[in-house]
């Protein structure tokens, strides 16, 4: 079976500054070098707090911002990272704030004929059968295609938004903190709708949040970014209940989570290191209770640690003794 | 349609509309009125004061009929304005959507070019380009226009830029929109309105310059005469016949004055902000209205708030945000207010200090009493003195509630400076005390940055410091932890509740998230639609809560730890606020809900410390507060 | 900070050079030759091409221009046909003038424009607000020479308060007091358009600054309504107004023009005027080019003082 999406040494530098003539003065590693296979029909979920490049990543995935280095094959056939237009057909976008990925002054069904016109070149009466199809598939009323967006709530808008990535026909979505800016009544409703959806259409998921209890909720396999670096990926269940990592234990035992006591469960500040000047090993050393002196000189490679995760730890946390 | 009558709504735009359009209509008629000759001179006839004998106006000092002179100059000087307006508009415009929209070296150089006309005091740039051309209407239009491209251009692009980067414009791109497509179809529908204003604010300016190099002698050459060129040539006898040179000069203040008013109105009808009241200054205290009698003291707890109604007044519609909401927090207690968007919790927790912007907020009824003295309605000094002192706050965002241009250690001083006089140096000592406080590592270094400077976990450390800085006995902490991520969330979280054990604070906390209520919160009262739909101690609303909504709210909330599934959702939105519907809120959403629901007001039942507000609760209110 | 001012300093020097080539490029656009202007309509052929050498006229454009910027760095600007003097002599009487002239309207101005913004934002919607509104309306729409023209005829003319025109007396000292008396009226005019300009500014800076969340974090401290007007809202706003400020500054010198024909103010504008009327082109390139740097360098002090008040810009 060939991988849905395979990521090779995928990784993004920013030029910052400006010195004499506009040439960049330093530059920045938002992205590190990422090695990842997502296989069709997956769910995987990628969570990681601000500032460590979730959204970069996710950005490179569709095309909207070019790789440094690294390439991106799906199913099996790679991906020419220069064209934008390749991905349309191939993977498309959830944003995380639905209103403003609508054009204000664009009724729903010039947003949603776009993707249809420009990507499939379908003729009228094609579309308005297509729109119809996709707009009965996320429950979406078809008198709602002549309004405009701010006449729709939150929740409709996101509904909107998958509407058009499923316009667009591709086999992969990248949801972007989809449901971060919905309250939860709401948010429920979209993560099952996006989980009927995938099951309809044989669809596979990369799922980004900063909200742990909401990727559990619908991920197979959960990758933890730190830094720019996968710190640890394994499969759902076992990466927050067992979690390998010193820095995926930290959040998990950070989760507000009620029945369990308000504790502060780190006593070594939580700053990120300066992306100007990264330190030379292990980008979460500085925070790590258990950092020894190879920590904060050599950085760690992503390795299996038994069971199915692979954490990038010279001193992973034990697995639990079962 | 809905821009016309916004326009029309505004009496003074629509005063200068009317000047306009008369001013317009007489200059396109000019040509058939039986008028003089304008251009012929009777030396004769030198100088005739106004209303004199076949001269309305007067004459000039080569006895030409002013009056005439006068319509056609108008005319002239309206098409001339004009043209160079919408030439500077339409050129700038192009200029800066290709240089906002493609970045990068393209932007560079066309920016810089910009930069560099800009450089130049504009009228020398106008002088050099007359010189060069000569002398003459046309050179002068030019030279007008040609000064004004860099404005246009630099203020298109800034909102092209801002617009490339708008999540809608990337949509458009994965939609497989080209470049062109997306500059022609996205982005320039949001600009033209942009571009109308700043042309509608400048065409006035324009006439203006226009007119100025006419009356320098640059720009209509005699015979032919703009209002400037008129004017410039009555100066010589502006002692001795005044009426020649406020003629013009009266002429262009009209046709300028009323275009300044008609763009003013147009800039206010296409700006989205002004419609909904955005753009109003918020007064120090919330406006005040109550209606119906002030609830008498009950004497329960530090804070008591008793049936406190808050509204919205935006044009027409009135929302009821706060509809009727009491609660009381005693010393040392945790009281957490739990609801979604639009339940009116924050609007809750801002009334208590009159911190609701009004305009559009208005107070319409109950009270907020501190140690029993009512706070609604109390004299703006007396409110100001308690804020910060007995009741202090702490935001949401920790960014944009700290002043960005002065150091931190500097508000916290001003915050204590607000209340009593404090020197120099105990200040300092004070502020490094507070830092120290809230457990900011090297606070006597940290008190002299600026908040920028900070992480967002310290930056909410200084906005708790500063909360500290007088001692209140309530803190108010509306969403204090939303904007944080989960690891300095847990830290805040373990701060306060450090601070309300050590310090005996009452603290009333705003979220939205059940997680933070269960670890922090002794008591939780449920917010919907405006009102409390329930309220008890924590830990029992946890395990057995009445409302249906409390209930399917948890339900519906992922929780770490349970593995993947299908999550309960709650169909259907909460109802809008400014139609709201009679009897329960919740009905529409409600499984169990039937018709006594959606009928008159359902009072809030209690038994012992549980109270809900409805019908037919999951568990009976007396059975759950056992 | 003293990085941040060389690093402007230096970031200079392309734009002046960027303003020189502008200027040559424009006279040299100029149809005819100069030397016909200079010489007159009867001059013979032999006398308009020894001229055009002794110009260097004759040289390629590219020569031109730079034997043109390296006299101009070295002091020599060339001398005014029609004046018969050094030109940098000529532009720097000239722009003394001026400066005096629309130094004090900028001030004017920038005090007065600031301060009814606040006022009539502190109070929108009050009396003073729309007095302010109505008076600012009013004097962005009244052409300054024409504005001048009616302040002669009622302060000068009717009410005989100041001098009709001109920097100095005729007769008496040339005394601060004297300068004074005549400067009144055309700073006054001067600065009425700019004032507006910049008082619509301040107040809708003032209007945005005061929505947002530090201006409540302010109140929710109990500081003082004064306080939090002057000492918070209008430090935020200032970071927007100081930027309107310079390029006014660009427009109180452009107002000058009129203003100093009006007043007969012996300054640079009127120069530039006469200039171009007689086709005086290396008077109207000095003049442009000393005004143009001299606002340039204005500017860089505007960009350093933003810096000062803001400490998010990396200095």
């Amino acid at each position: 079976m060939t991988a849905a999406l395979r990521l090779d040494g995928l990784s993004k530098t920013f030029p910052v500054g400006r010195g004499w003539l506009g040439k960049p003065t330093a530059s920045v590693k938002a992205v590190h070098p990422i090695d990842l296979t997502v296989p069709r029909g997956e769910t995987l979920g990628i969570v990681g707090e601000s500032g460590c490049g979730k959204s970069t990543l996710a950005r490179m995935l569709v095309g909207l911002l070019p790789p440094s280095t690294g390439s991106i094959e799906i199913e099996g056939a790679a991906l020419d990272t220069a064209d934008p237009t390749a991905f349309g057909k191939r993977i498309q976008y959830v944003f995380q704030d639905p209103i403003s990925s609508l054009n204000p002054r664009k009724t729903i069904r010039q947003v949603m004929e776009a993707p249809l016109r420009h990507l499939h070149g379908m003729k009228r009466a094609e579309r308005e059968a297509r729109i119809r199809e996709i707009f009965a598939d996320v429950n979406l009323r078809e008198e709602f295609l002549d309004r405009y967006p701010h006449e729709f709530s939150g929740g409709q808008a996101q509904r909107i938004g998958i509407a058009r990535a499923l316009a667009a026909d591709a086999s992969i979505l990248i949801l972007d903190e989809p449901v971060s800016a919905l309250d939860v009544s709401v948010q429920a409703q979209v993560l099952n709708l996006l989980a009927d959806l995938k099951g309809k259409r044989d669809l596979t998921y990369l799922f980004i949040s900063h909200d742990l209890a909401v990727v559990e909720a619908v991920a197979d396999r959960i990758a933890v970014l730190y830094f720019g670096s996968v710190v640890e990926i394994g499969p759902a269940a076992q990466v927050f209940a067992a979690p390998r990592h010193p820095y995926t234990k930290l959040l998990a035992d950070s989760a507000p989570v009620v029945g369990r006591p308000l504790t502060a469960p780190e006593a070594k500040g939580s700053e990120l290191p300066d992306p100007l000047n990264p330190p030379p090993g292990c980008a979460f050393a500085a925070r790590c209770l258990r950092a020894t002196e190879q920590c904060r000189s050599t950085v760690p490679r992503l390795d299996d640690t038994g069971d199915g995760t692979r954490a990038a730890c010279f001193h992973p946390l034990d697995a639990p003794t079962a | 349609m809905k821009f016309l009558t916004l326009l029309a709504r505004n009496r003074l735009a629509l005063g200068g509309g009317v000047v306009m359009a008369l001013v317009v209509l007489l200059a396109l008629v000019t040509p058939i009125l039986p008028l003089a000759d304008p251009d012929v001179t009777d030396t004769a006839r030198r100088f005739l004061p106004p209303f004199s004998e076949g001269a309305l106006l007067g004459t000039d000092h080569l006895g030409r009929d002013l009056l005439s002179r006068l319509l056609w100059g108008t005319r002239l000087s309206l098409a001339v304005g004009f043209a160079a307006a919408i030439s500077a508009a339409t050129i700038g415009a192009a200029i800066g959507i290709v240089a906002g929209y493609f970045g990068g070296w393209l932007d560079n150089v066309v920016m810089r070019g910009v930069d560099m006309l800009m450089a130049f005091p504009y009228i020398l740039l106008a002088l050099a380009i007359v010189a060069a051309l000569g002398p003459g209407l046309m050179n002068a239009l030019i030279a007008v226009a040609a000064v004004n491209v860099p404005f246009f251009a630099r203020n298109i692009r800034g909102i092209t830029v801002g617009l490339a980067h708008r999540e809608f414009v990337d949509a458009a791109r994965l939609s497989g929109l080209s470049d062109t497509r997306i500059i022609l179809s996205e982005v320039l529908p949001n600009v033209v309105p942009v571009i109308v204003i700043a042309m509608s604010t400048t065409v006035g300016w324009m006439i203006l310059e226009t007119a100025g190099l006419s009356f320098l002698g640059l720009g209509s050459q005699p015979p032919q005469a703009d209002l400037g060129s008129m004017l410039g040539e009555a100066r010589a006898a502006l002692i001795s016949h005044p009426h020649t040179s406020i003629v013009p000069g009266a002429m262009i203040l009209i046709v300028v004055m009323s275009i300044n008013l008609l763009g003013d109105g147009v800039r206010d009808a296409l700006d989205p902000r002004l419609k909904s009241g955005a753009l109003s200054r918020p007064r120090a205290a919330t406006l005040v209205e109550r209606k119906g009698p002030v609830p008498a003291s009950e004497g329960r707890g530090l804070l008591e708030v008793q049936d406190l109604r808050t509204e919205f007044h935006v044009g027409p519609r009135t929302y009821r945000a706060v509809g009727g909401v009491s609660l009381h927090v005693e010393q040392g207690e945790c009281l957490g207010i739990i609801g979604e968007s639009g339940s009116g919790k924050s609007v809750t927790a801002l009334s208590v200090m009159g911190l609701v912007a009004s305009p559009p907020g208005v107070i319409t009824g109950g009270a907020v009493r501190v140690e029993g003295e009512d706070m609604i309605g109390t004299p703006y000094r007396r409110l100001r003195d308690l804020r910060g002192r007995k009741v202090a706050y702490i935001f949401q965002d920790p960014l944009a509630t700290l002043h960005p241009l002065y150091r931190v250690g500097d508000q916290l001083v001003e915050a204590i400076r607000a209340h009593r006089p404090i020197g120099r140096a105990e200040g300092r000592a004070k502020a490094i005390e507070l830092l120290e406080a809230v457990r900011i590592p090297n606070a006597a270094k940290r008190i002299s940055d600026y908040p920028h400077e900070l992480s967002g976990g310290m930056r909410q450390r200084i906005g708790i410091a500063m909360a500290l800085a007088n001692d209140p006995d309530v803190i108010i902490a509306d969403e204090p932890t939303t904007a944080l991520d989960v690891t300095v969330q847990a830290q805040i979280l373990s701060l306060l509740d450090d601070l309300r054990r050590s310090r005996g604070l009452a603290i009333v906390f705003i979220t939205h998230d059940f997680g933070v209520v269960a670890q922090l919160c002794d008591r939780v009262a449920v917010m919907y639609a405006g009102r409390i739909v329930e309220e008890g101690p924590t830990a029992s609303i946890l395990e057995t809560p009445c409302h249906p909504y409390t209930a399917r709210l948890m339900a519906c909330v992922p929780e770490l730890g349970e593995g993947r599934r299908r999550l309960e959702a709650i169909p259907g939105l909460p109802p809008a606020v400014d139609k709201l519907p009679p009897g329960c809120a919740f009905a529409d959403r409600c499984a169990k809900a039937r018709a006594e629901c959606r009928q008159g007001e359902i009072a809030l039942s209690r038994a012992g410390p549980r109270a809900v507000r409805c019908l037919y609760p999951e568990t009976p209110v007396m059975e759950a507060a056992q | 900070m003293g990085g941040y001012i060389l690093k402007r300093l230096v970031s200079a020097i392309p734009v002046l050079l960027g303003i020189t080539v502008i200027v040559f490029l424009i006279m040299a656009l100029i149809p005819g030759d100069p030397a016909t202007a200079i010489l007159g309509s009867y001059a013979t052929p032999e006398n308009v091409a020894k001229l055009n050498a002794d110009l260097g006229l004759d040289k390629p454009l590219v020569q031109q221009y730079f034997i043109w910027l390296g006299n101009m760095l070295t002091g020599d600007f060339g001398t005014s046909f029609a004046l018969n003097r050094p030109v940098l002599d000529e532009v720097m009487e000239r722009f003394g003038a001026t400066l005096i002239l629309a130094g004090t309207a900028f001030v004017l101005c920038s005090l007065l424009g600031v301060a009814a913004g606040v006022v009539s934002a502190a109070n929108q919607y009050g009396a003073a607000d729309k007095a302010i509104t109505f008076t600012v309306l009013l004097g962005i729409s009244i052409p300054s020479f024409f504005l001048g023209m009616m302040m002669i005829l009622i302060f000068s003319v009717q009410l005989r308060w100041f001098p009709v025109s001109g920097m100095w007396p005729i007769y008496g000292a040339r005394d601060v007091w004297a300068l004074l008396d005549h400067l009144i009226l055309p700073a006054s005019a001067l600065a009425v358009v700019a004032t507006g300009v910049i008082a619509r500014l301040s107040r809708s800076a003032m209007l945005e600054v005061l929505r947002q969340d530090f201006i409540r974090t302010a109140r929710a401290k109990g500081v003082r309504e004064r306080g939090v007007i002057w000492r918070h809202a209008l430090r935020a706003a200032m970071v927007s107004i100081i930027p309107v400020l310079g390029i006014q500054a660009g427009f109180v010198l452009s107002g000058a023009v009129y203003i100093e024909i009006v007043f007969q103010w012996p300054g640079i504008g009127r120069m530039l005027v006469d200039a171009i009327l007689k086709r005086d082109i290396l008077l109207v390139q000095g003049g442009v080019v000393v005004v143009a740097a001299c606002y340039v360098m204005f500017n860089i002090a505007v960009d350093v003082g933003q810096a000062l008040l803001d400490p998010r810009i990396k200095t």
